[in-house]
């Protein structure tokens, strides 16, 4: 019962926030409000047993990605930006069709049911830790994925500086 | 216990959220805070899923998600930079170098 | 684990090996034409060593077979032919960085890392990996206002797709319990006809055809391609318009023919408006066009429809006749690129379609290959672009699905309109502009290997039939 009450706590702030911050004029609260989301997505994932990947919420998200978007915000300094309409003239076929995906996920979804078969429960991961289970599974089974990741974030540091930077040679 | 299934209607209306900002927005990093929304309503479903099947597959995957958008935001944010530096604007119907 | 075992991925491991020479390399190298040979060595290298890789790797994360090695030879004679043509045009165009082409290397590797994937977060990771390194290839020429728009108008339907696909694989993982293609596969088949009337799987599966209808830029989600070849350099254009479609339908074979194959009578019901609405879009569009680079966009769109006609057929003849098509598809259309790219000169831009005019009369070699080019992308016979056409279109009548067989015929009759009117502007018209063109000895090179291959499968089939035939991922 107390469960259920924290999930509907945290999940109506989730979706509040979310909605706050999409329909935001001024991208700086936007981003302070994704910041407020992301804390309570880290919640979430506490409840679901996973300390590790709410560590990495806070950590990852909320403390270099939205810094490095609010950075943007304050670096372009969008006065005037601020006066203009906010949304596209025909924004309601935009609500149209994100509340027609809407129901279609909702009603999908409305007799899920899955059974734990796997071998990670959750007192086998209480006994091995998050991190030590995860990091079992990453450095074994996932290594593949894990060093393409390397990769991944390597082409992006290249890219963000051939892209930004203000001359190059 | 919650439901299973409270994980996902929760992750499919936050996705619905995203993607309504993202149709319906002009500026542009709004329109990337929208799909960061989408990610991680992805998550959610992703991590909800993995704790009830008890396997952490899931998980792994959200973590390289994680990753990913750090990489992608990293991308996206340098080149509204560089598009601001040429145009002066992040608004987008004001993006029409082409017509056809 | 040694070094051995990796074998099987070694041509991955060279390219990736030869990303991160180049971007060595740039600081010291002061003459940046090294570079790009430095790219064509690696590249030829990494495709000697595709044949002879075979066998899983990481519990089956990697798969190198037959079907990931045909993908990944053409994703390599993309670069080779990229690279080629690239040399000149970033010459012209003031855009001598290195990162050019550990950037091209670096986006190849994702597509063959997408070709081999065994699972569901391989193939993310590989998508990634190609998209990141195309957005900002688009990029690439930061002073340019149309590259820089091109490239954030990719990146925001890049990023949007790839939230669809990740929701998508979200549900799959949720209702099937895996993310490997063969287990997935399993547990489609173990729910039997029960699968159909699962809502959670039907939505993924609805997901998913969305997800990679942007990726191939069918119709409707075809509004962003456009505006980015338009925008992006020449040269990218030309490797984006094969790399990231033809990576596209690798993927379609992994998901669609391995991984769901048990619902193939639900994706191919989603897929048939898709494919007929994307060749006539594609190609009516295509006409009002008088920017060549926006014309070859919406003929791009035309040829993505007409690959997934092939992919309807839900067989293996289908999939061999779309994989034959993306082979010869790159030739044609790195070909036509290549020329107008040779018409980009110092101050003279050479990609509207007035420049054509009376080409012939100035530089008939040049006309000469376009005219071949252009036939070939029609369908004429006896080039290449008429042999994918006839297989694609042969495999859709021995399914008994006649009508699209017929409408994909009729179809690409409109195309022949813009197509030969490059032709006749090149060859009755006069020339109003003396036009220059510019003579690389790389280009040449492009242009000489993309020519005698489509007049080589177009005159000798038998060959490349068979080798997509053996590739097929259905045993």
């Amino acid at each position: 019962m107390l469960s259920k009450v924290f999930f509907l706590y945290f999940a109506s702030v989730i979706v509040l926030t979310s909605s706050l911050a999409i329909t935001r004029r001024n991208a700086m609260h936007g981003v302070l409000y994704m910041l407020l989301m992301f804390f309570h997505l880290a919640g979430l994932y506490l409840f679901l047993n996973a300390e590790f990947l709410a560590a990495v919420q806070i950590i990852i998200y909320a403390g270099a990605i939205m810094v490095l978007f609010l950075f943007v915000v304050m670096l372009l300094n969008l006065r005037e930006d601020v006066q203009k309409s906010r949304f596209i003239r025909p924004w309601i076929i935009g609500f149209i069709i994100s509340s027609g995906v809407m129901v279609i996920a909702i009603k999908a979804a409305r007799s899920v049911e899955v059974v734990g078969t796997g071998r990670w429960g959750i007192k086998e991961i209480q006994s091995a830790t998050h991190i030590g289970a995860i990091g079992q599974e990453l450095y074994t089974h996932y290594l593949y994925p894990f060093e393409l990741a390397s990769l991944v974030l390597l082409v992006a540091i290249v890219g963000a500086i051939v892209l930004a930077k203000k001359r190059l040679k | 216990m919650v439901p299973l299934n409270w994980y996902i209607w929760l992750s499919g209306v936050l996705f619905c959220v995203g993607m309504f900002g993202f149709i319906t927005r002009r500026n542009l990093i709004i329109m990337l805070l929208s799909v960061e929304i989408m990610f991680n309503a992805v998550n959610i479903s992703l991590v909800a899923f993995s704790h009830y099947m008890e396997d952490l597959t899931g998980q792994i995957l959200v973590f390289m998600i994680i990753a990913v958008a750090a990489a992608e935001a990293a991308i996206g944010l340098a080149l509204v930079i560089a598009l601001f530096r040429n145009k002066e604007t992040i608004t987008v119907d004001e993006f029409n170098e082409m017509r056809g | 684990m040694t070094l051995a075992n990796l074998r099987p991925m070694a041509p991955e491991l060279i390219l990736i090996a030869l990303g991160l020479v180049l971007l060595m390399l740039d600081l010291i190298c002061r003459k940046k034409e090294m570079l790009a040979i430095v790219t064509l060595i690696g590249a030829i290298l990494a495709f000697y060593f595709i044949k002879g890789s075979h066998g899983g790797l990481f519990d089956g994360m990697f798969i190198a077979d037959l079907y990931s090695n045909f993908f990944k030879t053409v994703f390599i004679i993309n670069l080779l032919l990229s690279t080629l043509i690239s040399v000149k045009y970033l010459d012209t165009e003031r855009a001598l960085h290195g990162e050019y082409y550990a950037l091209l290397v670096f986006a190849t590797v994702g597509m063959m890392t997408m070709a081999s994937a065994g699972n569901l977060i391989v193939l993310y990771l590989g998508l990634e990996l190609m998209s990141l390194s195309i957005y900002v290839l688009c990029g690439f020429l930061r002073n340019n206002i149309k590259s820089t728009e091109s490239a954030i108008k990719y990146f925001l339907l890049g990023a949007f797709s790839t939230a669809i696909l990740l929701y998508a694989i979200s549900l799959l993982y949720g209702s099937t319990g895996s993310t490997d293609f063969n287990k997935i596969a399993n547990a489609v088949a173990v729910m039997g006809a029960g699968a159909a009337l699962k809502p959670l799987l039907l939505f993924s599966v609805a997901l998913f055809v969305t997800a990679v209808g942007f990726k191939i830029a069918a119709v409707p989600f075809h509004m962003w391609s456009p505006d980015v070849y338009e925008g992006a350099p020449t040269s990218v254009t030309a490797f984006m318009s094969v790399g990231p479609k033809a990576a596209g339908f690798a993927i379609i074979g992994k998901i669609f023919f391995v991984a769901i194959f048990g619902l193939h009578v639900e994706w191919v019901k989603l897929l048939i408006p898709i494919s007929v609405a994307t060749m006539i879009t594609g190609n009516v569009l295509a006409i009002s066009q008088t920017n060549i680079k926006r014309m070859l966009a919406y003929s791009s769109i035309a040829h993505a429809g007409y690959a997934l006609l092939g992919i309807l057929t839900a067989d293996g003849d289908g999939l061999t006749a779309a994989m034959n098509y993306m082979l010869i598809y790159m030739f044609m259309n790195v070909g036509a690129f290549a020329v107008v790219i040779m018409l980009r000169t110092e101050d003279f831009a050479g990609d509207e379609l007035k420049d054509y005019l009376g080409l012939a009369k100035t530089h008939p070699l040049a006309a000469f290959l376009m005219m071949i080019f252009m036939f070939s992308l029609t369908g004429i016979p006896p080039t290449a672009g008429f042999i994918g056409k006839f297989y694609i279109f042969t495999a859709l009548i021995h399914s008994g699905q006649l009508k699209l067989a017929v409408a994909g015929v009729l179809i690409s009759v409109i195309s022949a309109f813009f197509y030969l009117r490059v032709v006749m502007y090149m060859y009755m018209k006069d020339p109003e502009v003396e036009t220059p063109v510019s003579d690389s000895l790389y280009l040449k090179v492009a242009l000489a290997i993309s020519v005698v291959m489509v007049i080589v499968i177009g005159v000798f089939p038998g060959k490349f039939i068979e080798f997509a035939k053996a590739s097929l991922i259905l045993q």
